[in-house]
């Protein structure tokens, strides 16, 4: 178990005041100065040492995405830092605890990271319902500029830098970091085609990174406790701590700081007070947020919850929002809510998404009450496969995977619902 | 040059191509809907998916991505037959089965690449998604359920035509192509989305449900509502032009037409004059064509030289030459084209041409418009001015304020502010690398040729490889007609002054009849307007779609029209007209058949011969003391679908003018 020492939010649970002088008072903003004078090259090699992942799902190692950009402009564009807070993935609910709890973390990781990769700005797109979150960012912000922490010559650096929040409109789409840009632009929350990649040309055609919430508030603390501080929690490949929020059918749901590759009973046993009814009642677990495939329970009780422990198993980490199921869930209406879900946030751009995602519900739908076909199941595996990795971005494979887990692993349910349903009906048209 | 491999053949590619693009090179189909070469790509379709190695195990999407060396393109693997029948199969299940009341049946990307790339059946036994009807003017009928939101349509209204008014509303399946508010796509060229769309979403209302394609007869002719003279095929049903569709042309037309251009076809089969008239006792009543020669013969009887003939804006050259060379072996010289008074200097031919070409004023980096409202006088030019603009050109226009669909400093309608440059516009010709002049008519109108002629100097417009001086015009015969001399030095006063005993009136609708009260008024054209209404004697013509003819346009590109339809009734072609009223009146002409007339004609002005751009030399010296005067209250189109006589007898530009123009309640189809 993470000791209390090692956590980097020491104030997760609103325990105390997020306000600027209470953050100070965790050691936040500590002589910020002297971690931009280690120079950008230097910070982005102790990101990159660290092994920070990127903590929005897909886990792209963030140093690394940082050095993407441009060291100088050459053509006078300016670089720019955007800061995904649309946090929509239904179980993730991570990124709100860090804003409206932990600002500055935010605030302060959003100059050190612009800093580093040489960002004339941060903008900080905030999921629309995020609305006291909202509030309590844009205070933080304002406190931070008040106090010459940000702005022209950010905490005595000499470098100018500015932090714009921006929020959303309640699109799930706008996660998408080019839709994310699209729609900061003003536009229609669409995914843009890449190449071009957003390092190249992404906001306003500037060179641009996107990066979660978390992946963003860690920095100035890993830079402060050193990368091998953070690379000493979690495995190979798997480094550092990591927000979980469990969900679902646990004792006591929760949202905490642990090590990577903690294995999920551990993580269950310890935070959540167990599973509800036992681990005999363990139905799935959905370990990483409503897009990636679910687990059934004897698969994952000793999988440690990293990004390379959970891909073995067929599903991911993707923002560590664990879903727990227990054997009361109706499985298939379980996954086809998530599909109904995905249908209604796909934002109709490309084909497969669009048309893809109305079909796979509505089959979902008829699947969950049993008014199909066997061959329908086959069928229905197709289709997500003629979405997935068809399309122009992820939202495509996100709809597809939880249907694809439900299959592999849930298929006797699928058939046992349909020869219930079609017994039934040769019953009654006799 | 980057090599790629497409299916096994090593090829190489120009720099900066797609790989939809090199698999075209390489002789591959690749199915599309949202990519189109002249539109930005969306990539939105995802049926131009291909196999690419090195890249991720999935298949690519040609059209978005850049080819690059060593790429190994599949079009023919199992992957991609697969991930273009999964495409398809998305894109079908909820477009209608309604191909047989479909009007894109037959000319429909959907139905052709559903056969090539679909699977046999569908597996889809959900309900269908209906979407609720859009309005979207007079020109375009809209059934939406036929979308497949490959955006082309909103691309083109964005990018090509500059007018943000078709984009998509909501999300997911329930996405919407719409106008904003459902208002009318009040454009120029608003039509050309129905061209673009793959699929029956938007289709031609005007058009609709009168016949299929492979009904349709096609014929290569030329646009004559304005002076562009777009490329378009005449597709003809029996005696009756159906439509008219823009052919490619990437120096003139690109692929667009203007929606008069496309539309005013209908107004060939209304209003028409298809027998001969005479004025008797002050009322038009039928006769022969005997009695109509005639009765011309005994007005010129004694004094046969005092005869003058008008051409109007339709014609093509053949009939100016056949009018012409009847009016002179009757030993008067009174032609003259420019029917509406205009007297400019036509010695020098380049004087009054547009020297840069549409695909030159392209990559103008600085443009001056005096006196020309381009997007109603020539709105496919307007398209290239817009181009320019995207690529860097400031635009300074002197005239009453219209939108030109790009930034432009409008500096006011006063010519005399051009005596002296005003500093803003000065220094960005000075400074810029190809700048050019565009003399609208308004401007010709107020005599300013004379000292636009001195810009060529003040802003150094022709240099290496670029004369920015441009006269663009706004009648289809108009290079025609001055290439043939069919002008006089004071224009119209010239013939009002000669008071002709009788007057020939070659469709000439918009000039001033009153002078000639004591002339004998000869009609000869095809639609009963305002020439028809003054004349004496109407000898029924053919129009642009019932003759062969030679077309120069405004760059002084020369073009040929064909035949596509017969006249209606009695009406002949002109030239037979003229040929027989010169028997009439017992004066050679010196042909017999229409090659006699084109090779005398050529032999008279051997550039009419060659396809392509006339030469017309160096630009004269300006004369020094031109000066500027003179404010230009308005532009000569009042309305852009009431131009000439076909569009007025036509009921579609009708109703787009009472709709567009004149914001006329919608008056819904009476279906």
């Amino acid at each position: 178990m993470l000791a209390d020492k090692d956590r980097i939010f020491t104030n997760l649970y609103g325990f105390q005041d997020w306000s600027l002088k209470a953050a100070q008072a965790r050691g936040d903003w500590d002589d910020t100065k002297a971690l931009l004078a280690r120079g950008q090259d230097a910070i982005i090699e102790e990101i990159k040492a660290s092994g920070l992942r990127g903590r929005g799902g897909a886990g792209f190692p963030t140093g690394l995405k940082w050095s993407f950009m441009p060291k100088e402009s050459r053509d006078g564009r300016p670089s720019f830092l955007v800061i995904n807070a649309d946090e929509s993935e239904p179980g993730s609910c991570k990124d709100r605890e860090i804003i409206r709890h932990d600002p500055h973390k935010l605030v302060e990781g959003a100059l050190v990271a612009g800093y580093a990769m040489r960002a004339r700005a941060a903008y900080i797109y905030i999921r629309g319902e995020y609305i006291r979150e909202a509030e309590t960012l844009q205070k933080a912000i304002s406190e931070a500029y008040d106090a010459g922490l940000i702005g022209k010559n950010a905490c005595g650096s000499g470098y100018d830098f500015d932090v714009f929040m921006h929020r959303g409109a309640g699109a799930y789409i706008c996660g998408e970091e080019t839709a994310m840009i699209e729609s900061l632009e003003g536009k229609k929350g669409q995914p843009r085609l890449k190449p071009p990649f957003p390092a190249g040309a992404g906001l306003y055609g500037c060179p641009t990174t996107v990066n979660n919430v978390e992946s963003i508030a860690v920095a100035p603390t890993i830079l402060r406790r050193g990368a091998a501080w953070f690379s000493s929690f979690g495995r190979e490949n798997n480094k550092g701590t990591k927000l979980f929020q469990i969900s679902g059918h646990v004792e006591k749901p929760c949202v905490v700081e642990e090590a990577m590759s903690i294995p999920f009973e551990e993580l269950i046993e310890k935070h959540c007070g167990g599973i509800r009814g036992g681990w005999d009642n363990l139905l799935a677990v959905i370990p990483g947020g409503s897009s990636v495939p679910l687990v059934p329970a004897a698969q994952i009780r000793n999988a440690p919850m990293d990004f390379d422990g959970l891909k073995e198993l067929g599903s991911g980490l993707g923002t560590a929002a664990v879903i727990v199921m227990d054997k009361s869930t109706d499985i298939v209406r379980a996954i086809s809510r998530l599909s109904y879900f995905y249908k209604h946030e796909s934002c109709g751009q490309c084909t497969p998404c669009r048309e893809g995602t109305g079909w796979m519900w509505r089959m979902m739908e008829r699947l969950r009450t049993g008014d199909a076909a066997i061959e329908e199941i086959d069928m229905l595996q197709e289709v997500t496969k003629q979405v997935e990795g068809h399309t122009i971005c992820a939202l495509g494979d996100a709809a597809a995977w939880p249907i694809q887990g439900l299959i592999r692993h849930f298929r006797p349910e699928l058939e046992r619902r349909i020869h219930e349903h079609n017994a039934r009906f040769a019953e009654a048209a006799e | 040059m980057p090599k790629v491999t497409v299916d096994g053949q090593e090829i190489e590619v120009p720099a900066g191509a797609t790989v939809l693009q090199a698999c075209e090179l390489a002789g591959k189909e690749i199915p599309r809907f949202c990519y189109h070469e002249r539109l930005s790509i969306a990539g939105n379709c995802r049926m131009c998916l291909v196999e690419v190695k090195p890249g991720p195990p999935k298949p690519q999407a040609s059209c978005a991505l850049p080819a690059a060396e060593g790429q190994e393109i599949r079009t023919d693997s199992p992957m991609v037959k697969k991930a273009r029948e999964g495409v398809m199969e998305f894109l079908l299940i909820n477009h209608p089965l309604d191909c047989p009341i479909c009007d894109q049946g037959g000319e429909c990307d959907l139905q052709d690449q559903a056969v090539a790339y679909g699977r046999g059946g569908s597996r889809f036994s959900e309900n269908k998604r209906a979407v609720t009807e859009k309005y979207m003017g007079p020109l375009i009928k809209t059934i939406m359920t036929r979308c497949i939101h490959c955006t082309r349509c909103v691309r083109f209204s964005e990018e090509i035509a500059g007018v943000d008014e078709i984009g998509a509303l909501y999300r997911g399946e329930d996405m919407q192509i719409t106008t904003y508010l459902e208002q009318a796509a009040a454009h120029e060229l608003s039509a050309n989305v129905i061209d673009l769309c793959p699929v029956g979403a938007l289709t031609s209302r005007p058009y609709a449900f009168e016949a299929r394609p492979w009904e349709l007869k096609k014929t290569l002719s030329i646009d004559v509502s304005d002076a562009v003279g777009a490329n378009i095929t005449l597709h003809s049903k029996g005696r009756e032009v159906m439509r008219a569709l823009p052919r490619v042309n990437d120096d003139v037309n690109e692929e667009w037409l203007s929606d008069k251009g496309r539309y005013q076809v209908d107004g060939l089969t209304k209003r028409r004059l298809d027998r001969v008239w005479v004025r008797r006792d002050g009322r038009l009543q039928p006769a022969e064509w005997t009695e109509a020669f005639g009765m011309i013969a005994s007005a010129l009887e004694g004094d046969k030289a005092s005869i003058a003939a008008v051409a109007g804006d339709l014609l093509d050259a053949e009939t100016m030459f056949a009018a012409k060379a009847l009016v002179n072996a009757c030993g008067s010289q009174l032609t003259e084209a420019r029917q509406t008074g205009m007297t400019y200097d036509v010695s020098n031919l380049a004087a009054v041409n547009f020297n840069s070409t549409f695909a030159g004023i392209e990559t103008a980096d600085a443009i001056l418009i005096v006196g020309s409202n381009v997007r109603w006088e020539a709105a496919l030019l307007n398209v290239r001015l817009r181009k320019a603009v995207k690529a860097g050109a400031k635009v300074f226009i002197i005239g009453p304020e219209w939108d030109p669909t790009y930034p432009a400093t409008f500096l006011g309608s006063d010519l005399k502010l051009l005596n002296r440059i005003p500093k803003e516009l000065g220094d960005v010709m000075k400074s810029a690398k190809r700048p050019a002049v565009i003399v609208g008519a308004a401007a010709l109108a107020k005599g300013a040729l004379p000292a636009a002629l001195k810009l060529v100097d003040k802003f150094d417009l022709v240099r290496e490889g670029w004369n920015g001086f441009n006269v663009l015009h706004i009648s289809a015969a108009r290079m025609a007609s001055l290439m043939l001399g069919f002008t006089l030095p004071r224009g119209m006063g010239d013939i009002a002054a000669a008071a002709p005993k009788v007057l020939l009136s070659l469709g000439a609708d918009e000039m001033d009849y009153a002078p000639y009260a004591g002339s004998l008024k000869v009609y000869i054209g095809h639609h009963g307007d305002k020439g028809a209404h003054h004349a004496d004697i109407i000898l029924p013509g053919a129009s642009y779609a019932e003759k062969d003819g030679t077309y120069v346009n405004t760059e002084g590109r020369v073009q040929y029209a064909e035949k596509a339809v017969y006249a209606p009734g009695d009406a002949r072609e002109d030239w037979t007209i003229l040929r027989a009223l010169a028997d009439a009146l017992g004066v050679t002409v010196g042909f017999d058949s229409f090659g006699e007339l084109q090779s005398k004609m050529i032999a008279a002005v051997p550039a009419l011969g060659e396809e392509g751009l006339a030469d017309y030399g160096a630009l004269p010296k300006a004369d020094s003391g031109a000066k500027f005067d003179g404010e230009l209250a308005g532009y000569p189109i009042k309305d852009f679908y009431l131009t000439n006589p076909i569009a007025r007898a036509s009921e579609v530009m009708q109703r787009c003018s009472d709709e567009l123009l004149h914001g006329a309640d919608v008056k819904e189809a009476a279906e």
